[in-house]
């Protein structure tokens, strides 16, 4: 099994699968952040621009909080159709392959 | 404003009455289908990713967000919508970096992941103190704030108060295990959810359902700035740091990741932090709302003369816009919030008692399915009593750093170990111990020294150390102390195990 486990591990589909699965993850995580951290500074340097009327009393703060909010669950989103499709596929071939092996042993 | 807030009305009392018998119902029927460990503790793995998505949605939705936040929009306006939006974004985090491995590597605790290639006494001892300790701050917090807010609701006794809590939900857990926990949380987050909901309409018609209109007579009552960022960003640096405690924070809280084990596979897991990401997210776009319209519709000075912090805002709002029967329903759903979300921590406190400690630590891992479960439930009894107790003790202090200490353990103790066991394969045993040891001691003792505690509860003049909180510091001190540890003290064996660890990691081979 150890022997098994080192010879998937070391195949380029493997390598591919978890390459590709945390460059999704790091990017996702990366626009949570850019998003989030955003929203912060801004509100730490820049009062004035969450200060902005954009309606009668409304401020820019308000739906830009919101818009947060809706960024980060719509990211949630992307990587659900992603693994759904992509990386489900991927993990469903290699672990054909796995099975295969460890019949012919 | 005449209130009934403070008296047991009976309708209040019934509308609980019911959530407590349906609630033990649902025990009962739980009870007869959890016989053994994975029952107890995973609900046989039987829970679908949106039955888990409303339950993930349940444990982390505390009356404090509920209440608390509404209040702090009230009374200080924009801040507290700031405030309300760093709590959802740990959910996607979760999602991208933590939440399949987890459900592929572990069983019933995330000690289970951490353990999985390096050696499991040290591990299962440190990695169950971080839960443990991550469980009894957020508990202690929760306690407190049931004992309050219900003598504030009610008109009970503070004891009286935390005694029900704690013998109601420990019927719960006792009995009828993860099943029952699960169906408490998805009725409560139901609940929770419909009676803001209702709330808002409520509250919006009274502005033509026009946001607009409702800030605009915010700002004509309390001025421009309720709609502009007051005190709470300060100093950015604060607020990176609150920022990564609560979203890293996320990722290690016991109770949390433990439902990921319900659910059958990696799939669904994924598909579950989805759905609670939709439902919290709506959760705390609508708060505001309330918030906003509990400070124009029944206005500051009524709420802050109530409760200082501004935690009847909701249910004061409920009584002006749906009378004394819609104040007893949101009492009684913030009463079911505590109640559900108490639940949820006794079961992840009794988890690392049990299975981290006794079965893997005394035992050596081999206990028979019978015993396993007999001392599940002991630990739960314990853990159970404990947190009666504590909240008791605990009375009139001044506990809301509880909940910043919660998160700070988790981010600082709890998650750099389980990350890098998962990512990195020179990660070492005695690298991971001392990751978590660092990082819980670190994040308690900069806490104690922060301005939350050395000034606000100790009464000192000057805080030792600067920021509220410290998760930027303890949590960097976790990696680094893991690196440079693991490189010092390697761990062959564990370096050898760890191709069979990734294949199990991203193809759930030999997954439960």
């Amino acid at each position: 099994m150890a022997g098994d486990a080192k010879r998937i591990e070391d195949s380029p589909e493997f390598t591919n699968l978890v390459v590709s699965r945390w460059t999704v993850a790091s990017i996702l995580t990366l626009l949570v952040f850019i998003t989030y951290y955003g929203f912060i500074l801004l509100v730490g340097y820049s009062k004035e621009t969450i200060a902005r009327k954009i309606g009668d009393a409304t401020t820019l703060g308000i739906p830009m909080a919101v818009l947060v909010i809706v960024i980060s669950f719509v990211l949630t989103l992307v990587y659900v159709f992603w693994a759904n499709s992509s990386y489900d596929r991927k993990v469903a071939s290699l672990r054909q392959s796995l099975e295969e092996q460890s019949l012919e042993e | 404003m005449q209130t009934s807030l403070g008296q047991p009305t009976t309708l209040g009392i019934t509308f609980f009455m019911i959530f407590v018998a349906v609630s033990l119902l649902i025990t009962y029927w739980a009870a007869r289908r959890t016989k053994t460990t994975t029952e107890y503790y995973a609900a046989a793995r039987s829970v679908t990713a949106l039955q888990n998505g409303i339950a993930l949605a349940g444990d982390y939705m505390s009356a404090a967000s509920f209440l608390g936040i509404a209040g702090m929009v009230a009374l200080t306006g924009f801040d507290g919508m700031i405030y309300a939006v760093g709590w959802l974004v740990g959910w996607p985090v979760l999602l991208f970096l933590i939440a399949e491995p987890l459900r592929n590597l572990g069983k019933f605790t995330f000690a289970d992941v951490v353990a999985y290639r390096l050696r499991q006494r040290p591990i299962r001892i440190a990695a169950a103190v971080g839960s443990i300790l991550t469980v009894l701050f957020y508990t202690i917090a929760q306690m407190v704030g049931a004992g309050t807010l219900i003598k504030l609701m009610f008109g009970l006794p503070y004891e009286a108060a935390i005694i029900i809590v704690g013998v109601v939900m420990l019927m719960y857990v006792l009995f009828g295990g993860m099943l029952a926990t699960t169906w408490v949380q998805i009725i409560k987050a139901i609940l929770l959810l419909g009676g803001v909901t209702v709330l808002m309409l409520l509250t919006m018609a009274h502005f033509h359902f026009s946001p607009g209109e409702l800030y605009s007579a915010v700002a004509a009552r309390f001025g421009q700035a309720a709609l502009e960022p007051g005190k709470l960003i300060s100093n950015p640096l604060d607020a990176v740091s609150l920022g990564l405690a609560l979203m890293f924070g996320l990722l290690g809280l016991p109770h949390i990741l433990m439902r990921f084990y319900t659910v059958p596979d990696a799939k669904e897991a994924r598909k579950s932090v989805a759905w609670a990401t939709g439902f919290i997210g709506y959760f705390y776009c609508i708060i505001p709302l309330v918030g906003f319209g509990a400070s124009v519709l029944v206005g500051r000075e009524v709420i802050a003369g109530i409760d200082k912090g501004g935690n009847m805002a909701a249910l004061l709002l409920a009584e002006l816009l749906g009378g004394v029967p819609f104040l007893g329903f949101i009492a009684a759903v913030a009463f079911a919030t505590i109640l559900a979300v108490v639940a949820g921590l006794t079961l992840a406190g009794a988890s690392a008692l049990s299975h981290d400690i006794y079965v893997n630590v005394v035992k050596g891992g081999k206990a028979t399915e019978m015993e396993q479960v007999k001392v599940a439930r002991t630990a739960t009894i314990f853990i159970g009593v404990l947190a009666i107790l504590l909240g008791i003790l605990f009375k009139g202090q001044n506990v809301a750093f509880m909940v910043g200490l919660a998160f700070a353990v988790a981010c600082s103790a709890n998650f750099p170990a389980l990350f890098l066991s998962i990512t990195w394969r020179k990660m070492s045993t005695a690298g991971a111990t001392a990751s978590i040891i660092v990082g819980a001691l670190l994040a308690t003792l900069l806490i104690i020294l922060s301005p939350t505690v050395w000034v606000d509860v100790f009464k000192n003049p000057v805080a030792v150390f600067p920021l509220k909180n410290p998760a930027i510091i303890s949590m960097t001190a976790s990696f680094v102390t893991a690196f440079v540890v693991s490189l010092l003290v390697p761990d062959k064996e564990a370096e050898a195990k760890f191709s069979a660890e990734r294949i199990r990691t991203y193809l759930a081979a030999g997954a439960e």
